[in-house]
């Protein structure tokens, strides 16, 4: 399997990430920007910094996870009763009530995507940083996986969005939004910028460095 | 004949003139590099009209009544977000109002501001930039999720009331498969070209 491809930057080229014009990367920029000719974004051969930046993001998210599964997401106070509520408690609510679809749905867009995410960039990033040369195509559609369903955990702050608004009156019962929506949020956003700032040109660049040894 | 680069794995690949509705793949990793698509100015414009017309509806007319005995409660598309400034929570007020609001009608806006002067063969200065933000927009757009959460809710409200869907709500969710359209009608390569020849 010792093909030789070659990529844009080993042959001094440059693709723009907004509008994908292929340009020549001036062989002496030093610290200078440059600009897209056709669309003006900056161009890099590679997101800078993208592994420290991943690494950061990815850290930040991994600890407001914390808080987001153990303090309440709402809390429902009804005739004299004060109830809080986490996103596991309203997973099993569901699970008892009845409508275990919904609990089952709730429980792989809160929990288990954001930790699936977690466990998927931490393994591309060591995967990059050990030079691994192995499967890069199941790298990539895994990638290419994270991207796509990241943003999907951001169900459970909108069903709160959704209740709170519903719920207001205060004549049966009035939710709040708990500490935990903002936390929950912010696991969401921080994850989505970290797999944006991955680049996948890296595994290849591995690859193509392998192949030429 | 021109040269692209796949931007999952930076290889370099000739693109020879292709027909409409064709799809070009990288050979190395497999993803999409191109789409040729079909009257796709005509096909952008016409899902974006409709997309608009959808979208005045979901913002004016009652979005969820809910009825439980004596009490009947209509909401708007924007009650969630204001009860979250009532409770003080501005940061996550915001972040609903621009995923689920907002976004969704720059992305409408911006595709009107870019295809109704390449339809008419105009000049527009500003299409670049406006069509950059498209693509950086595209990924917070998320009315489709929020839809999602709109089921959830209703089935977890169900014992304690009975959920009213109103027009809005019928409009909304219209709205994501007409803007999921209207943003995939639309030829990235076609129109990059257009824009550079004409600036
Ligand atoms: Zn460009
Ligand atoms: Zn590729």
């Amino acid at each position: 399997m010792k093909e030789r491809y070659i990529s844009a930057k080993s042959m001094g080229l440059v693709s723009c990430h907004e509008c994908h014009l292929l340009s020549r990367w001036p062989e002496i920029s030093g610290s200078k920007i440059v600009y897209c000719p056709r669309c003006g974004s900056e161009l890099h051969q590679r997101k800078p910094n993208s592994l420290t930046r991943t690494w950061a993001l990815l850290l930040a998210a991994m600890i407001f996870y914390v808080p987001a599964n153990l303090l309440p997401m709402t809390v429902t106070a009804a005739v004299g009763t004060v109830q809080a509520d986490t996103i596991m408690s309203g997973v099993i609510y569901f699970l008892h009530h009845g409508s275990w679809e919904i609990g089952i749905v709730i429980f792989i867009a809160s929990i288990f995507v954001p930790f699936m995410k977690f466990m998927i960039l931490i393994y591309l990033l060591l995967s990059v940083q050990f030079k691994s040369i192995k499967q890069p195509k199941n790298r990539i559609r895994l990638y290419q996986l994270t991207e796509a369903v990241g943003r999907w955990s951001m169900l459970d702050v909108y069903v709160v969005t959704i209740l709170i608004a519903l719920v207001k009156l205060g004549v049966l019962a009035e939710i709040t939004a708990g500490p935990a929506v903002i936390h929950f949020a912010l696991v969401v956003v921080l994850t989505m910028l970290a797999a944006m700032s991955f680049d996948p040109r890296l595994i290849w660049d591995v690859v193509e460095e392998e192949n030429h040894e | 004949m021109h040269k692209i680069a796949c931007h999952e794995c930076d290889l370099v690949h000739d693109i020879p003139p292709m027909p409409a509705r064709s799809a070009a793949c990288c050979v190395r990793c497999g993803s999409v590099l191109f789409r040729a698509k079909k009257n796709s100015i005509d096909r952008t414009l016409a899902w974006t009209f409709a997309g608009l017309v959808l979208y005045i509806v979901a913002v004016t007319y009652p979005f969820l009544g809910m009825k439980s005995g004596p009490i009947n409660q209509q909401t708007s598309l924007l009650s969630g977000v204001e009860q979250l400034f009532n409770q003080g929570i501005y940061s996550l007020a915001t972040l609903v109002l621009l995923t689920c609001v907002l976004l969704p009608l720059i992305e409408l806006l911006i595709l009107l501001f870019v295809f109704i002067p390449l339809k008419f063969n105009l000049r527009n200065k500003l299409s670049i930039p406006a069509f950059r933000l498209l693509g950086q927009i595209e990924p917070w757009s998320m009315m489709e999720i929020y839809m999602l959460g709109i089921l959830v809710s209703i089935v977890k409200l169900a014992k304690m009331a009975t959920i009213v869907p109103g027009l809005a709500v019928i409009a909304f969710g219209l709205l994501i498969f007409v803007l999921a359209f209207a943003l995939s009608a639309v030829d990235h390569h076609m129109v990059w070209e257009r824009l550079e020849r004409e600036s």
